[in-house]
């Protein structure tokens, strides 16, 4: 089943804007078209796993220097051709986020994947700066490096609420490993410091998603989850519209007052401190 | 008789590397025109060590210094290496996105503040897992905002170097600058070994390690700009000099096609020879930036 989770990004992105097959010159790996959401377009980004990859280390799904590339050049040319018409009429940018992690391999260490990844959330954060609405809709795994490169500069997060999501830094038995616990603590642990959980529904409380999603089988959605799942990016969409550009909306949410103290406390001493010259 | 005594430059050179990051961060500034906020006396530790039987840190392991560079207006964000391996959890990366913040909030109001953030980490406190992931999300966009009026300037000096998400920081800084004892990557070696095994990255192959993330390759590659001497006074020179240099004309992270064409031109039949790249990349990098 192993396999299965992994194509929940492709399943979702079809789904949503009715195509699967990668553009001219890019990469198998890497998913992007214009589609209909509401009564506008946007453009649609996924990474998928190509087994075929000349990169070894990407087959599986994960965000290497290809990917990375092929994502900042599509985000780069939307905020061109959208560069003097107004905010409210900017493309909305989706990012459809089922990735296990960046790439773990030699090759990539070389090229210099710390720069690919940067050039990725440069041009996330690049559009939403600009005033484009970046939403992300994890449908599958968002861990670490890959969701930094891929859909963590969204102005508001998406994320559906079953076993199959993943939000995190490391996966278990790495984290079990280097914190030097067993992945059953690793787990018991992750209901104590909400920070540590494995379990989506307790990354909703750290108050930076928008909303959870629910689909019976997310491999197989109805027409009718499909409906509510555009629907919800629709809201984000206009939601995005009416807020800042910057990420404040993440600490300053409800559930942020609560579990993000820590983050509060220090920006606000920061902040005292700064002009009190 | 007296003969004229030659002493090594070495010799009275101060070390950089061998500084905490709070002198490292004081050393980078005007005499006099600095001073510490939200340092140890405040007292703002992180809310999730205690409770999993880590020892917390007063400052958190991130240092504040706000003051002049040559003059002009400064904020360096320094994380310390010797707590927790620099690592990113919610109240050092939260200062260091308040503090980019600010500075962008006074360079908006008209007094261009720049940034100099001391990268010594392994990236993502794993006791603060998904709070560490969204500051490092945090501070990427908050270094983007800053990057529009004022240098954001990375200094990577070593030893523990720059892994993890923070490397993406550093990819995305107006300027890097590092030592030679310096190492910037996304993946550690022991982790690449332990994910794709000891064929892809053997982690006790010392060379290879600096082949690949080392100060000098990236300088030399063009990912980083400018490789100094481990002497404190030497980096704070190469500092002022990137805060007078300003804003960059365009940043790295702008000249996508460039570099993805360079990788759509590599072969990945096999392993890449590091030092081949370099040549390959330096000879058009120069004058790009």
């Amino acid at each position: 089943m192993k396999e299965q989770v992994e194509l929940r990004g492709k399943t979702w992105f079809k789904a949503l804007t009715g195509s699967n097959t990668p553009k001219n010159g890019d990469p198998n790996s890497v998913l992007a078209t214009t589609a209909a959401i509401g009564n506008e377009s946007a453009l649609f980004l996924c990474v998928v796993p190509d087994k075929d990859s000349r990169f070894p280390c990407v087959r599986d799904g994960q965000v290497g220097l290809e990917e990375a590339f092929t994502l900042a050049t599509h985000i780069r040319a939307v905020i061109a051709e959208d560069r003097d018409i107004p905010r409210e009429a900017k493309r909305s940018i989706i990012a459809i986020v089922d990735v296990k992690s960046q790439a773990y391999g030699r090759r990539e260490e070389t090229a210099g994947i710390f720069f690919a990844a940067a050039t990725s959330a440069d041009a996330y954060t690049s559009a939403r700066m600009a005033g484009h609405p970046v939403i992300s809709l994890v449908a599958g795994q968002a861990f670490s490096g890959g969701f930094l490169t891929h859909g963590y500069q969204a102005n508001r997060t998406l994320a559906f609420d079953d076993a199959g999501i993943v939000i995190h830094a490391m996966h278990k038995e790495a984290a079990a490993r280097i914190t030097r616990r067993s992945v059953a603590e690793l787990e018991k642990l992750g209901h104590e410091i909400t920070p540590m959980s494995y379990d989506v529904r307790d990354y909703a409380k750290l108050g930076l998603l928008f909303k959870l999603l629910h689909a019976e089988d997310p491999q197989h959605p109805t027409s009718n989850e499909v409906a509510e799942v555009k629907n919800a990016i629709a809201e984000a969409i206009a939601d995005a519209r009416k807020g800042k550009l910057d990420l404040s909306n993440r600490w300053e949410s409800g559930a942020a007052k609560e579990t993000r103290k820590g983050t509060l406390a220090v920006r606000a001493a920061l902040e005292a401190q700064w002009f009190n010259e | 008789m007296k003969t004229p005594t030659i002493i090594p430059d070495f010799v009275n050179r101060r070390s950089f590397i061998e500084l905490d990051a709070r002198a490292r961060a004081q050393s980078l500034f005007d005499e006099g025109a600095w001073k510490e906020l939200v340092g140890p006396f405040d007292s703002i530790e992180s809310p999730w060590l205690a409770k999993q039987g880590v020892a917390p840190q007063s400052d958190d392991g991130c240092i504040v210094i706000k003051g002049k560079i040559g003059g002009s207006p400064a904020v360096a964000i320094a994380f310390e290496g010797a707590f927790q391996g620099g690592s990113v959890g919610e109240v050092s990366g939260a200062k260091m996105t308040a503090a980019l913040d600010l500075a962008t909030r006074d360079s908006e109001a008209g007094k261009p503040t720049a940034a100099v953030l001391l990268l010594e980490t392994g990236g993502v406190r794993l006791q603060e897992a998904n709070l560490g992931l969204a500051a490092v999300a945090e501070i990427i966009s908050a270094a983007f905002a800053l990057r529009q009026h004022a240098p954001v300037i990375t200094i990577v000096a070593g030893t523990v170097g720059c892994f993890g998400g923070m490397s993406l920081v550093a990819g995305l800084s107006s300027y890097t600058i590092m030592t030679r004892e310096a190492r910037l990557g996304l993946n550690g070696p022991e982790v690449i070994e332990q994910e794709s095994g000891i064929d892809e990255f053997d982690s006790s192959d010392r060379a290879l390690i600096w082949a690949i993330n080392g100060g000098e390759q990236r300088v030399g590659m063009g990912l980083a700009d400018s490789l100094v001497e481990d002497d404190a006074g030497k980096i704070a020179a190469a500092v002022r000099d990137c805060v007078r240099q300003g804003v960059p004309e365009k940043h790295r992270t702008e000249q996508v096609e460039l570099y993805r064409a360079r990788i759509a031109a590599l072969d990945t039949s096999r392993q890449i020879d590091p030092a081949i790249l370099r040549q390959q990349w330096a000879s058009t990098t120069r004058g790009v930036r």
